[in-house]
């Protein structure tokens, strides 16, 4: 059971019913579940939508689309049936949030899946998690049924006449089919493979239809802002990033876990106060501050406030929310190959630069992290990274030149000191072992 | 949709709102690098080759993927832009085996190309790189997965453009890979689209792997000489000892009513031009009656001879003539004209797999009533009644699914069978058998005869619907049927009528008049007057048919029987001793059943090794171009002629040549040559060519223009290769109701055609690699 | 497009898969789960499973080969009764996750993708498991296990080879 961590610096919304027993319903109830799904029943679209705008939430996916105008896109009128999609594929590498919310709160999950179908004039929602969290499926199927049972989920809602239809299902390993044009294919059956944009999943998603897709912290937040607001909501956070976020802090610190702080909360406080710090009195090397894809921060980097835009100034990213921390004892250019040979394992192989990009890149950061390289090669491993970049069908291609021209730009020492036979000068160098 | 302006690379162009970049540009002749775009078939965005620069757009976008839109700023080559490009080339070559001195696509390679223009040679990676073996897959298609670069054209191709979807993606990333549906090998159509479709040398032909470089080879285009469609095909020959060979059929220019769709047959079954078993020297049969070898002058002068004394003997009604399918117009005219005019007999006639001669006497003075196979390709709607098209008119199949992919076109279909086409259509009637004349009464409004159903009445109410319609019909129908199916048609606002049947040139040999009652463009023996001068002893009354010529052989009243490019011994069962007393003489290729009993065999040459035209079912005429040679054979047109002479004819009657003006044709060779080309186009243009002798084709050609107005269309573009419908409304018919039925329906398949597909190894080997054999054909 | 006359499945896989193609706009949605369903009750997905999910779903084998082999969690070959997976990715590399792989092939005798010889157990290195701040994870079949250690690993080793282990499914 992952273990749940706590500190004062942190305003719980999202995680408040985190370890209370709210994956029962009764005791979902009892903690004002479902209310906001009366509410939004009661007050209809327009007021959800506003409200959804007030908050300034920004999807939680990574790539922080404010949700309030995602929701607005979708067409009033539509011949074919509109959906609401739920990104439960949680996979980037550093990243594990939804996990705590499908495990303790599922039913936030629904209720954001409802109120978010009621926004935009759906009748169905899909919610899709990773084929790795097969236990949370369950608990999500219970929670589902127990929805049905109550008259929550099904034909007139609440007593509301209106219809509403929940199924889930789990992927089958594939980290591409986080990209939400994968996703609808993933679950229409097929290879995890984008779609050509536009048309956007607002116009063309999901079967041909209209659909929303949003990441299942965003849902799961939506419940929370039609309870307290969308403009309390937003006060917690910065100008124009709302709210609050779960920030997973994993690697070298003291109090690893999953954290829910305000947006634009100082980064090296989250990692030295919140977090507890770098253990055995080792000094901090390295931040990798949203999820494998985003760019290295230096130490004397860190010193920021963690949301979309502060982050994208610092020249990097708030991406997933997964901050991993590295210490003085870790090999820059291991990590760096770490990070390629996940992408290179991932890329679906669709376009030719993100296909054969990726698998160049690994290619050469292996031979180079064993001493077989020569200068030369680290620049061709920029350029080639460089040149994948804004290049490829999907993001997947930048997610995966990204870090890497942000290691090799901010470790290039690192890089030079493998050269020319002299391989890696860390102890723990080990054998790649993944195809 | 409305036109949008636009700017590219400086330049302003104008097109329709919702066209792609890509084609936008093309057309304006700038030119955008692509792998997976492929016109007509989905987008994929995947090669990232087509890259541009749009104004205020942060990111390269895709021109494949861009619709223009008004006052759009648009670059297409730059410094970032090639940069882009290169890099993408670099990637590829750096897993690409780079054999290409060996590799099928060698010099007409889209990888090659596009790195000699991006300057992309240099390797960046030293990586070794992954080998892996080439496999077959079936004995048409092989593939060498290293030289892949993932385009998706041929996944697209065989499901989009062939419904086959035997081609998958499997596996994902690096390790992506092109997967037959068999797993190890493909269950497929083998029309080998896919190959042709690979813009490298990953996917490779059974026929044409390691043969040869693409420029040892001449091209010439020509009309595929299998089915009724009448491909336009473009066959690659090589030098060879006997002559010249074929090794390759394709029609990447897309110049025909095809496209660039050929099936298994056009693409790869002409390897019977260079079977070993191929006759090459003439044949005469000995008083020992065994067949020997003789020289072409002793048995020209042989058949001649018996040819000559058994009409002076007997009569020209005891000598018959069966023509071929499969020889040009010329021939075809020729043929007949031989026999009307020379041995004095109307007993001619070829194997029937249409009622072409109802058909024209329903159509006749309805003007634009024929449907060119081209118009399948953009008719808002098509009524199919009766053929399983798939599998017989293949290339009739394909312009089908097109139009319905591509324009949304309505496809009807009503079929005793649960035709593959099904799968296109809007409606689907399933009929009885014998349940078509009551059909088209039913869709006429007369119920009588036909179980109506919610089904079939539905059919019925969107068909009267329809605006414009193309109506194709199976060899189902016959005599009084097609009579009332075009009554039916002509009720409707506007409609085209299709009669399909099954051979290179059945239409052509009805046309030209392999009949024993009609002439030329279906004019009756009684209607002949303005053949006079031609054929100034033509007999007047009509001649035996197939089936009464060889009772009258059985009988012992046909002294002679002259065959030509055809097994009637086979088609239609005869028992070879009803032949013991005639005396037969046959042009063929190979030892068929008839051969086996002639008494002279002449080797003849195939439609790819002549030149001429001939008549697909849809009327559509087209120039067919000698190709291919082989030492020893001749063309069924010179056998002729040669025969006429040994028989005491004038040659100058049969062919009128020697006319058209009197020209100097300059050198033909050397730095005039091509002044010398030039002019002799021009002449043959405007119909002034001199022809020179007496087996120039396109001598019988003027006299075929002339007699059959149908066939007068510009000759200008019938010389430059574009096919040109035959007018309906020219014939003038009159059909004794009581016309016998001799249609006999060929029956291929998509790996049959008719006798000359047995000699095909490659045909056979397909049919044998299959795991599910395709029934067993009626005839054949 | 059918429900096949036999089956190879269990009558309630099979009634399980006769709901799951109803439960979507379209049958094909239910192509995913149904190979990972077919592939917890057979151990992999063999030539007799892709047959019969083609059948149920009407598409081709080919369509289900290529969506199969696209997903790493889906695989043509048997595994262990226990498929050991563990998590090298960057938050579980940082806290010693090769130590985890490392220990677990000496443990077992076997590499990464091999089967013990008993055929009990099997081993995989695999990428982000969602666990990363529980680091370093492992994930046996479908459960959890993190805050990992070389002790608390042969702990749970032990469980599953005595039958102890947990087996969600
Ligand atoms: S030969 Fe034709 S039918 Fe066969 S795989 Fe290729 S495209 Fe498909
Ligand atoms: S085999 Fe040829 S056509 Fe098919 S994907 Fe590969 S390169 Fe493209
Ligand atoms: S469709 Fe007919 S004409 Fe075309 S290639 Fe095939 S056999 Fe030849
Ligand atoms: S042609 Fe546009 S991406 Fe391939
Ligand atoms: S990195 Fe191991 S679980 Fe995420």
């Amino acid at each position: 059971m992952p273990r749940l961590v706590s500190h004062p610096d942190e305003v719980k919304i999202i995680s408040r019913r985190f370890g209370q027993g709210a994956a029962e319903i009764d005791r979902y109830i009892e903690l004002d579940g479902y209310k906001a799904a009366q509410a939004a029943i009661e007050k209809g679209p327009e007021w959800i939508i506003a409200e959804m705008k007030a908050s300034g939430l920004r999807g939680r996916g990574g790539a922080g689309f404010p949700t309030g105008m995602k929701w607005s896109f979708v067409p009033k009128q539509s011949e074919k049936p509109k959906y609401v999609l739920v990104n439960g594929d949680e996979s980037e590498p550093g990243t594990c949030k939804d996990h705590l919310i499908f495990l303790h709160d599922p039913h936030a999950v629904i209720e954001g899946t409802l109120i978010a179908g009621l926004a935009i004039g759906a009748k169905m929602g899909f919610i899709y998690l990773r084929g790795e969290y097969r236990y949370l499926l369950k608990i999500m199927e219970k929670a589902v049924a127990d929805a049905y049972a109550k008259g929550f989920l099904g034909k007139n809602i609440f007593g509301s006449g209106i219809d509403f239809e929940v199924v889930t299902q789990t992927g089958a390993g594939a980290y591409e089919v986080g990209e939400e044009s994968a996703l609808m294919e993933s679950l229409e059956g097929k290879r995890g493979v984008p779609r050509i944009k536009p048309p956007f999943p607002a116009v063309v998603g999901l079967y041909g239809g209209p659909t929303v897709i949003n990441n299942a912290e965003t849902i799961a937040t939506a419940p929370h802002i039609l309870l307290m607001g969308g403009e309390a909501y937003a006060k917690v956070g910065t100008e124009r990033n709302g709210g609050t976020r779960l920030f997973g802090i994993s690697g070298h610190v003291e109090r690893p876990g999953v954290y829910e702080l305000p947006m634009g909360f100082n980064l090296k406080r989250a990692i030295y106060e919140v977090a507890g710090g770098i253990p055995g009195g080792k000094k901090l090397k390295a931040v990798v501050p949203g999820g494998s894809s985003t760019p290295v921060l230096l130490p004397e980097e860190i010193d920021v406030g963690l949301d979309f835009d502060q982050m994208a100034k610092a020249g990097t990213m708030l991406g997933s929310g997964g901050v991993v921390v590295i210490d003085e004892s870790v090999c820059m250019v291991e990590f760096a190959l770490r990070t390629i040979k996940f992408y290179q394992h991932e890329s679906c192989g669709w376009c030719i630069p993100c296909r054969e990009g990726t698998d160049w890149l690994k290619k050469s950061i292996t031979r180079l992290h064993a001493g077989g390289a020569v200068d030369k090669d680290i620049d061709n491993i920029r350029y080639l990274a460089e040149n994948m970049m804004g290049r490829t069908f999907c993001p997947l291609g930048d997610a995966a030149a990204m870090p890497t021209i942000g290691f090799v730009k901010k470790f290039r020492h690192e890089f030079e000191e493998h050269l020319n036979g002299k391989g890696c000068p860390y102890e723990h160098q080990r054998e790649a072992v993944l195809v | 949709m409305a036109d949008v302006t636009f700017t590219v690379d400086g330049k302003k162009l104008t097109a329709p709102a919702g066209t792609l970049l890509i084609d936008a540009c093309r057309k304006a002749g700038i030119e955008i690098p692509a792998f997976c775009y492929y016109p007509g078939l989905s987008l994929q965005a995947a090669c990232r080759m087509c890259v541009v620069r749009l104004e205020k757009v942060p990111k390269l976008q895709t021109a494949c993927t861009t619709p223009v839109a008004e006052g759009m700023v648009v670059t297409t080559e730059s410094d970032e832009i090639k940069q882009s490009r290169k890099a993408i080339l670099e990637l590829l070559l750096g897993n690409h085996p780079l054999d290409c001195p060996v590799c099928d696509a060698g010099g007409e390679c889209e990888l090659q190309d596009m790195t000699f223009k991006y300057g992309a040679a240099e390797s960046k990676y030293v990586e070794i790189k992954q080998h892996r073996e080439e496999q077959q897959w079936s004995p048409v298609v092989f593939f060498d997965r290293p030289r892949c670069i993932l385009c998706y054209r041929c996944v697209r191709v065989c499901g989009e453009g062939m419904d086959v979807w035997a081609l998958g993606v499997q596996n994902r990333g690096v390790s992506s890979v092109i997967s037959p549906n068999g797993e190890d090998h493909l269950d497929c159509e083998e029309c080998g689209m896919c190959i042709d479709i690979c813009p490298v040398g990953a996917l490779t032909s059974g026929t044409y792997r390691y043969k040869t470089r693409p420029w040892e080879m001449n091209h010439v285009a020509t009309v595929c000489t299998h089915c009724g469609d009448g491909c336009k095909t473009t066959l690659g020959v090589r030098s060879v000892d006997d002559g010249s060979e074929i090794i390759r059929g394709d029609n990447r220019d897309k110049s025909g009513m095809n496209g660039d769709f050929l099936c298994i047959k056009g693409r790869y079954a002409f390897d019977f031009t260079t079977r070993e078993d191929r006759i090459t020297k003439p044949l005469v049969r000995q008083p020992n009656g065994q067949l020997a070898e003789v020289s072409w002058e002793q048995a020209l002068e042989h058949a001649g001879m018996k040819l000559r004394e058994i009409r002076d003997t007997r009569g020209g009604s005891a000598i018959g003539v069966i023509g071929s399918t499969r020889t040009t117009n010329e021939e075809a005219y020729l043929l007949q004209k031989f026999a009307r005019t020379v041995l004095n007999t109307n007993n001619i006639d070829h194997h029937r797999t249409a009622d072409y001669a109802s058909f024209a006497a329903a159509l006749q003075g309805k003007a634009g009533r024929t449907a060119s196979l081209r118009d399948f390709l953009t008719a808002p709607a098509i009524l199919l009644l009766g053929n399983d098209a798939t599998e017989q008119h293949p290339a009739l199949a394909w312009n089908i699914r097109s139009n319905v992919r591509q324009n949304r076109a309505r496809l009807y279909v009503a079929n005793h069978a649960d035709i593959k086409l099904h799968r296109q259509a809007k409606s689907f009637l399933q009929i009885p058998q014998d349940g078509y004349a009551a059909l088209v009464q039913y869709l006429a409004g007369n119920e009588a005869g036909f179980d109506g159903t919610e089904i079939s009445a539905a059919f019925r109410e969107a068909l009267r619907k329809e605006e414009s319609l193309v109506i194709a019909f199976g060899s189902e129908f016959r005599g009084r049927d097609i009579q009332s199916l075009v009554d039916f048609g002509l009720g409707l606002p506007n409609v085209k009528f299709a009669a399909l049947g099954d051979y290179a040139n059945s239409r052509g040999a009805a046309d030209m008049g392999l009949m024993p009652d009609l002439l030329p463009g279906y004019v009756p023996l009684a209607a002949a007057k303005h053949f006079g001068e031609e054929y100034p002893s033509l007999p007047s009354a009509p001649g035996l048919d197939m089936l009464q010529m060889f009772d009258a052989a059985e009988a012992g009243n046909l002294g002679a029987l002259y065959v030509v490019g055809s097994n009637p011994v086979e088609r239609y069962g005869i028992d070879p001793t009803a032949l013991k007393n005639t005396f037969l003489i046959v042009q063929d290729m190979f030892m068929t059943e008839t051969a086996a009993v002639a008494d002279v065999i002449f080797p003849a040459a195939n439609l790819y090794e002549k030149s001429g035209t001939v008549t697909n079912t849809y009327g559509d005429l087209q120039l067919a171009k000698k190709a291919a040679d082989k030492a020893g054979v001749r063309t069924d047109f010179e056998l002729i002629v040669r025969l006429a002479d040994k028989m005491g004819a004038d040659p100058k009657k049969l062919v009128p040549f020697g006319r058209g003006v009197r020209a100097d044709m300059g050198q033909t060779r050397g730095a005039q040559s091509g002044e010398a080309d030039r002019h002799a186009v021009w002449l043959a243009a405007n119909n002034l060519e001199p022809k020179l002798s007496p087996f120039d084709p396109f001598a019988v050609f003027d006299e075929i223009q002339r007699l059959v107005p149908s066939y007068n269309v510009s000759r200008f573009e019938l010389l430059g290769g574009q096919d040109k419908q035959t007018r309906s409304d020219l014939v003038q018919i009159e059909l004794d109701p009581a016309r016998r039925d001799l249609v006999l329906p060929a029956n291929d398949t998509l790996f049959t055609s008719g006798t000359l597909g047995r000699y095909s190894r490659m045909l056979h080997s397909v049919m044998e690699s299959r795991t599910t054999k395709p029934a067993e054909t009626a005839a054949d | 497009m059918s429900t096949p006359a036999t089956t190879i499945f269990s009558p309630a896989l099979a009634a399980r898969f006769d709901k799951l193609v109803t439960l979507y706009p379209v049958r094909r949605s239910a192509l995913v789960p149904m190979l990972l369903y077919s592939q917890d009750e057979v151990g992999y997905i063999s030539d007799a499973v892709v047959e019969e999910i083609a059948v149920r779903i009407g598409i081709t084998p080919l369509d289900v080969r290529n969506v199969l082999s696209y997903y790493s969690m889906l695989r043509t070959k048997p595994v262990g009764k226990y498929n050991v997976q563990v998590c090298t990715n960057i938050s579980c590399m940082l806290k010693d996750g090769y130590g985890i792989l490392d220990h677990c092939k000496q443990r077992l005798g076997i590499g990464h993708k091999e089967v013990t010889p008993d055929g009990l157990f099997s081993l995989e290195e695999v990428e982000c498991i969602g666990a990363c701040c529980w680091a370093p994870a492992v994930q046996i079949n479908y459960d959890f296990y993190d805050d990992l250690t070389p002790e608390k690993m042969d702990k749970v080793l032990e469980d599953y080879r005595a039958g102890r282990g947990k087996e969600t499914l």
